[in-house]
């Protein structure tokens, strides 16, 4: 049993500090929106939550990637954990989503492009969930996941690209057409700091809790070992 | 197989091409037998349009809509493969043929290749045979030469895919319910150009309009079937 890391404690208390400044930015230092009102102030951390989720199916993909040509089963780790902290960001980002265009589109769900994407994203990631749920074998396991992670990640653009095409040629009457036109709005240096200072909080969150859950999944790798050696 | 031995050993493409024709053949030869892949499939298209006909009131006089007919289609389409694809694939597992193909000394892709092909033909067959019938039953004329450039774009971006996501998905415990939840969300995009497509086409809309589709449907066959041949080896890999 190896003992937590010192520059890992760092980190915690590093991520925890600045999410707490981060909070209070977006709260204090970011000046109200004068047309959104109070509502907008969850775009800091409505954007932070779904850069996180991209961020984590690419580490996903690409961990996949260094898997199939190492079969080193840490990389196997890395891409089981980014996963899993990227569905829980993307559903962040959607349900705040969601909050936020009650108000300003009047609707909370449109089919818009981006919104499409999100949800086939949270799919695909929960079907890859299910795929290594249903594997006892950890090496093919950890096969399959790493070939689900990259055909997962290599189509979010194209049904990004798709869903664009599909409302670009037929516009569509129920909800709001332009979609990202409606609420946007320019950003003050005000508000552009407490953004990017919201992106950097949330990469750090993100850097932190992958570096826990790996630690996690080496644990319950070896777990999984010992069980299999008392079998035999 | 009329070339000699001496041949296939100098030339490696012609000894690929040999052994994708021989996985292609004994799936064709199978079916042609027992017959229970392609019979399952047609039954469950005609019992989709059944269900549709009810469920969406498919009669043209109140349905002018073309998108109706190219979602109706898809739809069949895409569940009917998913039917064929998991039989196709765990038929192999279950009387250990798939063992048999990987320890015959070819290469992996040459089975992956003749595994999509074999599946590209029961799809193509049941597309062909669902499309005149539902052009009878509801009066539309579905043979444009348009329409069936789609229909074959888009079965091969789903076979592609399907085919490397079945091998998958027969090897794990839950396996009947698995296949569609891990292919629809990664195959969405095909679905989508493919229903605007063929509704652009019935439609009669501008070619202009509808390129931009065929040229997603291309993008993605290339894209996946690119994709599925470098990784198939770790599919099948014992």
């Amino acid at each position: 049993m190896q003992t937590k890391p010192r520059l890992l404690t760092v980190l915690d208390f590093v991520t925890a500090a600045l999410f707490v400044l981060a909070t209070g930015m977006v709260f204090f230092y970011a000046p109200l929106e004068a047309v959104m009102g109070q509502v907008q102030r969850v775009f800091y951390f409505h954007v932070a939550a779904g850069w996180v989720g991209m961020l984590s199916f690419l580490v996903a993909a690409i961990a996949g990637v260094v898997y199939l040509t190492s079969t080193n089963r840490k990389w196997d780790i890395v891409s089981l954990s980014a996963i899993e902290i990227g569905i829980v960001f993307a559903f962040i980002n959607i349900v705040s989503g969601s909050i936020w265009a009650r108000p300003i589109w009047n609707t909370w769900w449109t089919w818009d492009p981006r919104l499409t994407t999100a949800t086939v994203m949270e799919l695909i990631y929960a079907a890859y969930l299910m795929l290594r749920q249903g594997i006892e074998d950890p090496d093919r396991r950890a096969r399959f996941g790493a070939v689900y992670a990259i055909v997962g990640f290599v189509s979010v653009p194209l049904t990004f690209f798709s869903a664009r095409l599909f409302r670009t040629i037929h516009p569509i009457v129920i909800g709001t057409n332009e979609a990202g036109a409606e609420g946007d709005f320019d950003m003050t240096p005000m508000m552009l700091q407490t953004f990017m200072f919201s992106l950097l909080t949330f990469t750090f969150i993100f850097a932190d809790l992958l570096w826990h859950r790996i630690r996690v999944g080496r644990l319950a790798d070896k777990v999984e070992q010992l069980r299999l050696k008392t079998i035999e | 197989m009329t070339c000699d031995t001496q041949d296939t050993v100098r030339n490696p493409l012609l000894s690929f091409l040999r052994a994708l024709s021989a996985v292609v053949w004994k799936d064709l030869s199978a079916e042609m037998r027992s017959r229970e892949l392609l019979s399952a499939m047609l039954v469950f298209a005609l019992l989709v349009i059944l269900i549709f006909n009810f469920a969406l009131d498919l009669d043209p006089k109140t349905r002018q809509e073309s998108t109706i007919t190219a979602g109706v289609l898809w739809v069949i389409f895409t569940f009917a493969g998913t039917l064929g694809l998991n039989r196709s694939m765990a038929v192999e597992k279950d009387r250990g043929c798939i063992d048999g193909l990987l320890l015959a000394p070819v290469d992996r892709s040459a089975i992956y290749f003749g595994k999509t092909i074999a599946n590209l033909v029961f799809m193509l067959i049941v597309e062909i045979i669902v499309l005149p019938i539902y052009s009878l039953l509801y009066n539309v004329n579905l043979f444009q030469p348009g329409l069936l450039l789609v229909t074959l774009l888009g079965s091969v971006g789903y076979v592609a895919v399907g085919t490397l996501l079945a091998t998958m998905a027969v090897q794990a415990r839950t396996r009947d319910v698995l296949l569609p939840i891990l292919l629809f969300p990664v195959v969405l995009p095909i679905v989508l150009g493919a229903v605007k497509a063929s509704g652009g086409f019935l439609d009669g809309i501008e070619m202009a309009e509808i390129r931009p589709w065929l040229n997603l449907l291309v993008v993605y066959d290339i894209i996946f079937i690119a994709i599925a041949f470098m990784v198939f080896d770790f599919v099948v890999e014992e």
